[in-house]
């Protein structure tokens, strides 16, 4: 397609035949142009729906159900946002999200950093099979958890409560052992023995040495645990249960049940629910990407 | 496990420098460290899934005194026609989505291993379904494939085809789940397996280039190949995800459910396990019930796991042998 034939590419061309091999590009054979086709069309493929969900969230119901569809955004985004504000409490619910994804974020630094800290630069007594004990927690399934769960809210008094969502999230083992790597490579012993000289202790250590050399770990695993506390359903639509009182995606699924019928306000409400994320995300998102493919094939 | 323990015992920790002294007391600022997380195992982790074992022996709704049942929640379970059904429902949702998800994936990938412009660009386009939230997703799903106006089929008209019932037939909704889930994942599995061929050398390439081979013959013999470390961490994290699939199927179906919104839409076609599990636990408070469930859904995805691990194992072996 156009995307491989650039004027750059005769320029190159022409100061490699001039004897300057600048740089090596490949041509525009028959074969590139087809890579970079399909790979233009997944793009489109894996992006549309998101510009399909705008479309919708644009239109009016009638607009959108006429033969063939309309395909592109109307002007109608404020009226159906300001109709998803006025039919729920979507303001609340969005204020709900935004405290447990940012209480848990947080609190899973600060605890996983401390617990990897310790696992990555001290050796105390039964250190290993603690450690041995982080890892294996991982494998137990969380549905195992939710009933019993659920009845130690109730015990607490917790249920429909916020902290119901961000205490049992706010430490977990992927985060330890992820940031225990992460340290072991990128924390200098001399700088721990330098600062044990100025007479600094484990936590002065903790917050002086090892945070600011850790902040890109600290930078993935935050967007990698707000992007799941963001998402989280099960277990917010189980301890939730005042109606009006709950999660963004649970007063979607709710929006989306109880006025299905009315497309263009429940789109305009999933494109809310959406959006947030979607900027978190985009900020960081070449270095999370490389982090995700790295954490994989270790 | 063991690269993990390996990479511990390789790994740089510094001895203390100080003598072994009552190791308790003296280091008591790595264990006051360590302690939010062991606490918050204990309380939320290891302690409700003990319980559960326990509730599991139990008949209870949630108020009122608990009644010792013994084994008749599993036995129940065992002979429970609709609790099969969500087994089958899981399965047929699993297979649609994991093995075109990891195809798709695959040739992804080693596209993009040959793309070099605009490969942030790429992979960022491909990898934003999986951060998009699954109940939004799931919300638009139900309007492309809705019948009459969805896109979907408004698509196959234009085509000359006839629409499909996507979501009022059974095996439609598990269809649905299926397109759902593999386009939440195939990015982020492209992007996994495009890291796996990226650690492969590129001599191996070059040699096997000067012995003849051409591209599509060094991905199969090459590529593939050395790719399997990654094709089994792919294929078990599918296993797990995909067999404790439930948000994509309670969404889709809960308007269309007419009896209960838990109960997976027409036919219960989208009544996965795990979708079974809440229902029963949370629409009937059958919490004794419900805890069996989740062991045996826990078993049936230990096996699984087991199985798809053995699966790509087990072609290391025919690969040695022939």
């Amino acid at each position: 397609m156009t995307l491989t034939t650039p004027p750059p590419a005769t320029i190159t061309e022409h100061i490699t035949t001039a004897g300057v091999p600048l740089r090596r590009r490949r041509k525009a054979t028959p074969g590139r142009v087809l890579l970079y086709g399909v790979l233009t069309l997944g793009a489109f493929i894996s992006l549309f729906p998101l510009y399909w969900l705008v479309v919708m969230a644009s239109n009016s119901t009638s607009d959108i159900y006429t033969t063939p569809p309309t395909f592109v955004p109307g002007p109608r985004l404020f009226d159906n946002i300001g109709a998803v504000f006025s039919r729920i409490d979507f303001a609340g619910s969005l204020l709900n999200t935004v405290i447990v994804a940012c209480s848990v974020t947080f609190l899973v630094l600060v605890f996983d950093s401390l617990a990897a800290f310790a696992f990555a630069k001290f050796e105390f007594p039964l250190r290993r099979t603690l450690f041995t004990i982080t890892l294996v927690t991982f494998m137990l399934p969380m549905q195992l958890a939710v009933i019993p769960q659920f009845i130690t809210m109730t015990n607490l008094g917790w249920v429909g409560q916020l902290q119901a969502l961000i205490v049992p999230a706010a430490a977990n083992a992927f985060g330890i052992f992820w940031l225990r790597q992460y340290m072991v490579s990128s924390i200098p012993d001399e700088l721990m023995d330098a600062s044990v000289l100025d007479g600094a202790g484990f936590f002065r250590q903790w917050f002086t040495v090892c945070l600011p050399l850790i902040r890109p770990g600290l930078g993935f695993l935050g967007i990698f645990t707000f992007i799941a506390a963001w998402n989280d359903y099960l277990w917010p639509l189980v301890v939730l249960t005042n109606p009006n009182q709950v999660t963004l995606q649970v007063a979607m699924a709710q929006l989306n049940t109880a006025f299905g019928q009315d497309y263009g306000m429940v789109m305009a409400g999933a494109l809310l629910a959406v959006l947030p994320l979607l900027i978190v995300f985009l900020i960081g998102a070449r270095q999370f990407i490389g982090d995700i493919a790295k954490g994989a094939i270790k | 496990m063991t690269s993990a323990t390996r990479v511990m015992t390789a790994s740089g920790v510094r001895p203390s420098a100080r003598p072994r002294g009552r190791g308790l007391v003296r280091h008591w600022p790595m264990y006051v460290a360590i302690a939010p997380f062991f606490l918050l195992f204990l309380g939320f982790g290891l302690f409700p899934t003990a319980y559960s074992l326990v509730l599991s022996f139990q008949d209870w709704n949630g108020l009122g005194a608990a009644k010792w049942t013994g084994i008749d929640n599993y036995t129940r379970l065992f002979t429970d026609p609709t609790f099969w059904l969500s087994v089958r429902n899981t399965f047929v949702i699993f297979v649609l989505s994991t093995f075109p998800m990891l195809v798709i994936a695959l040739a992804v990938a080693a596209m993009l291993n040959n793309a070099v412009r605009f490969s942030t660009a790429f992979r960022i386009a491909y990898f934003v379904p999986n951060i998009t939230s699954v109940v939004a997703m799931a919300v638009l799903f139900g309007s492309i494939f809705g019948e009459n106006f969805g896109l979907a089929n408004a698509a196959l008209h234009s085509l000359g085809l006839p629409g499909v019932q996507w979501l009022s037939t059974p095996f439609g909704i598990q269809l649905t789940i299926s397109i759902l889930i593999t386009y939440q994942w195939t990015g982020y599995n492209a992007i996994i397996f495009l890291a796996g061929m990226q650690s492969i050398g590129g001599e191996v390439y070059e040699a096997a280039k000067l012995d003849g081979a051409g591209p599509i013959r060094s991905f199969f013999s090459i590529t593939l190949p050395l790719l399997r470390p990654t094709i089994i961490f792919v294929l078990v994290v599918s296993t797990v995800t995909g067999m404790q699939s439930f948000t994509e199927a309670q969404v889709l179906t809960a308007s269309s459910s007419t009896t209960n919104p838990n109960s997976g839409g027409a036919g219960q076609g989208g009544l996965t396990m795990v979708l079974y599990f809440y229902q029963q636990a949370f629409s009937y408070n059958r919490f004794g019930y419900g805890a069996a469930i989740a062991w045996g859904v826990f078993l049936i995805v230990v096996i699984f796991t087991i199985i798809s691990w053995r699966f790509t194992a087990g072609k290391k072996e025919d690969k040695a042998r022939a």
